[in-house]
């Protein structure tokens, strides 16, 4: 059970920088999630975090030891690879035990946490296969056993369930977040999957071209993103960005038509100030299908023409055009609605999110 | 007739003639093979007959008695070139492997500056025919003294064969995904214990065929062996053939009978491991 704690971690390929100088401090037993497109450094990341990438710049420390120059084998570490890396060419038994056999351990010793592991995992009847003869969840499980066995302080686990099919993703989901509430370590979790993250993590870390953008817990990056990346990343179906600029406590779209100020960002814009401005799906929604978490002064009613409508059962998704564009809204306790219908749509401007143009960065105070 | 049968009678048609075709391909393969060891067992003149007498007629192992008669009667030093052949194949087979999986292994595995040229390099080696070279290397090893001793012939071979497994071997271990020596690393591994824990037997069957191929390379040379070699004490099996030709007689039966000698142990060999060569050794490491 460890600390993590990054420090102006720097990598660079020759001139083209990967990560540049990033601080994170992770706590003892804290679940970590890092996020972002491909190729926003998340993964060379946890590759320098677990030794298998030389760091270029700045430090590492787990449990307060710094690890900048360690081998993997030394760091106490363990990793769950997208891909699994079993090793074919052993049991399960073997895969699992390995880790024991090359620190020298007793035999007794190899079985019984072995047996431990296989339990945690149900794995106790495939003990004698080999990987090939194992379906993917099962395979997932073996690589998360043998990454048990070795009582780490620091469970790394990139993207480890990429290659699972979309079922087999969510029931594994729910295995890794019972996995820590049973083995209670430090675990830093890369996926480019937000959903994942989110439902995963204590805190997430949102990570694009080598910078981290937010760290926050899961309600605080969806509540209150700090930039306009992380608005648009957190959250599915995403949230509806459009630019526009201030005009007397009004919001002017590039199409000419406008929306009203959200009174809680009036104090930080003036007139002439280009924004961006962020409304989520469940925030904008037919008048009566909805819940607004402002007061009424704070929804604005407005009238829009339907485009299309993606009917999910328990609530329909809804795009509207406005300002040129399609706008998708979380319509709930769905009735039938026909493309090219005009629908009274209730807008929770207390909910809207509003950054600035250029830095993208929020202009909440 | 209606559509189905046609078609299946169409499969049935396509299977016969893919089978005629395969046992065409097999004879053409297999005949010579079955030809020396026939002609091993008949006398000469039935060997030499013209028209061609197809079925023996008398079989006997006249020549494998005379080979090990000994000199003067029709024996040739067989142990002697046996041993030879033994020692020079092995020898240089295992260091011609050692050297193929540690250059294969950099190859696959690392990036360094020139990576693409050498490789090339060492491909472009195996276009030049070893005969073209063993005049030039049989006056380099008359002044180096290594002539018809067996240092030089596994030198040559050695040579000859790195270009070879490298290439082989480099293809082997790029199958070893990357993530199995890094997972046996952040198991506990060094990088030392991670190869031959986790891609040394993974890339095993490659190597082994790299192996066979270096060593059937080796034992089968004629040219450069026939050059470096002079005496019982260095000379191989295949250059022993030439002791049953005369001045103006061949002794094929004889001939033929060494060259039976000479494939067993290869068959054997090739046997033994063909059984390690199992492909897809390496299935379920990753997704699959």
């Amino acid at each position: 059970m460890a600390t993590v704690t990054l420090t102006k971690l720097t990598k660079r390929y020759g001139n083209i920088g990967i990560v540049h100088g990033i601080d994170l401090d992770i706590a003892d037993r804290e679940f970590i999630a890092l996020v972002g497109p491909s190729g926003c450094g998340k993964s060379t990341t946890l590759r320098m975090i677990a030794g298998l990438e030389e760091i270029s710049a700045g430090s590492i420390e787990i449990g307060g030891r710094v690890v900048n120059d360690l081998p993997p084998r030394s760091r106490n570490i363990s990793m769950v690879f997208q891909s699994y890396a079993l090793y074919p060419h052993m049991t399960v038994r073997e895969n699992l035990g390995f880790s024991l056999k090359i620190a020298g351990a007793a035999k007794e010793d190899m079985d019984r946490r072995v047996a431990e592991a296989s339990a945690i995992l149900g794995l106790d009847t495939l003990l004698d296969r080999r990987p090939s003869q194992l379906s993917g969840g099962q395979r997932q499980r073996v690589a998360m056993g043998r990454a048990i066995v070795r009582d780490p302080d620091v469970f790394l686990f990139d993207e480890p369930l990429s290659n699972l099919d979309a079922k087999l993703r969510t029931q594994m989901r729910t295995e890794i977040k019972k996995l820590h509430a049973k083995v209670q370590s430090t675990v830093i979790y890369v996926t480019h999957d937000q959903v994942e993250a989110m439902t995963l993590a204590d805190r997430i870390v949102i990570m694009r071209d080598g910078h981290i953008e937010q760290v926050g817990t899961p309600d605080e990056v969806f509540r209150r993103p700090a930039t306009r990346f992380v608005a648009g990343f957190i959250g599915s179906p995403p949230m509806n960005l459009h630019e526009a600029t201030i005009d007397d406590g009004q919001m002017v779209f590039a199409s000419g038509e406008k929306l009203p100020l959200p009174g809680q960002f009036k104090a930080n814009v003036a007139t002439g100030d280009k924004v961006v401005f962020g409304l989520r799906p469940d925030d904008i929604y037919p008048t009566g299908h909805g819940i607004s978490s402002g007061g009424a002064a704070d929804v604005h009613q407005i009238e829009l023409p339907i485009t299309v409508t993606e009917p999910l059962g328990n609530e329909t998704l809804v795009f509207v055009e406005f300002n040129g564009t399609d706008w998708v809204s979380r319509m709930l306790n769905p009735r039938p609605l026909r493309s090219g219908e005009r629908v009274a749509m209730s807008l929770d401007m207390s909910q809207a999110h509003l950054f600035a143009a250029d830095t993208g960065k929020t202009l909440r105070s | 007739m209606d559509e189905n049968s046609s078609a299946r009678l169409k499969r049935r048609l396509l299977g016969i003639i893919y089978r005629i075709g395969l046992f065409l391909a097999m004879l053409t393969i297999c005949l010579p093979g079955l030809w020396i060891v026939i002609s091993s067992l008949r006398p000469t003149v039935e060997i030499m007959a013209k028209p061609p007498v197809w079925v023996p007629q008398e079989i006997s192992l006249d020549a494998y008695v005379a080979m090990f008669s000994g000199i003067g009667k029709g024996g040739i030093p067989v142990i002697e070139y046996f041993r030879n052949s033994l020692i020079i194949s092995v020898t240089s087979t295992i260091i011609a492997v050692a050297i193929g999986m540690a250059g294969g292994y950099a190859f696959a595995r690392y990036r360094f500056r020139g990576k693409s040229s050498v490789f090339l390099g060492l491909m472009l080696t195996r276009t030049v025919p070893g005969i073209a070279l063993s005049l030039p290397l049989f006056f380099l090893y008359v002044r180096l003294g290594i002539i018809d001793t067996h240092f030089g012939l596994i030198l040559a071979y050695v040579a000859l064969n790195v270009p070879f497994t490298i290439w082989l071997i480099d293809g082997f271990f790029r199958q070893v995904p990357k993530d199995l020596a890094e997972a046996a690393q952040i198991d506990g591994c060094t990088r030392w214990q991670a190869f031959w824990q986790v891609e040394f037997p993974l890339a095993g069957p490659g190597i082994a065929s790299a192996a066979i191929f270096a060593f059937l390379t080796c034992w089968n040379e004629f040219a450069l062996a026939s050059q470096l070699t002079r005496s019982v004490s260095a000379k191989t099996l295949p250059v022993g053939l030439l002791d049953y030709t005369a001045e103006f007689t061949i002794d094929w039966r004889g001939m033929c009978a060494l060259a039976v000698v000479m494939i067993i142990p290869a068959l054997t060999l090739t046997y033994i491991v063909q059984k390690h060569l199992v492909g897809g050794l390496t299935s379920g490491a990753v997704k699959g």
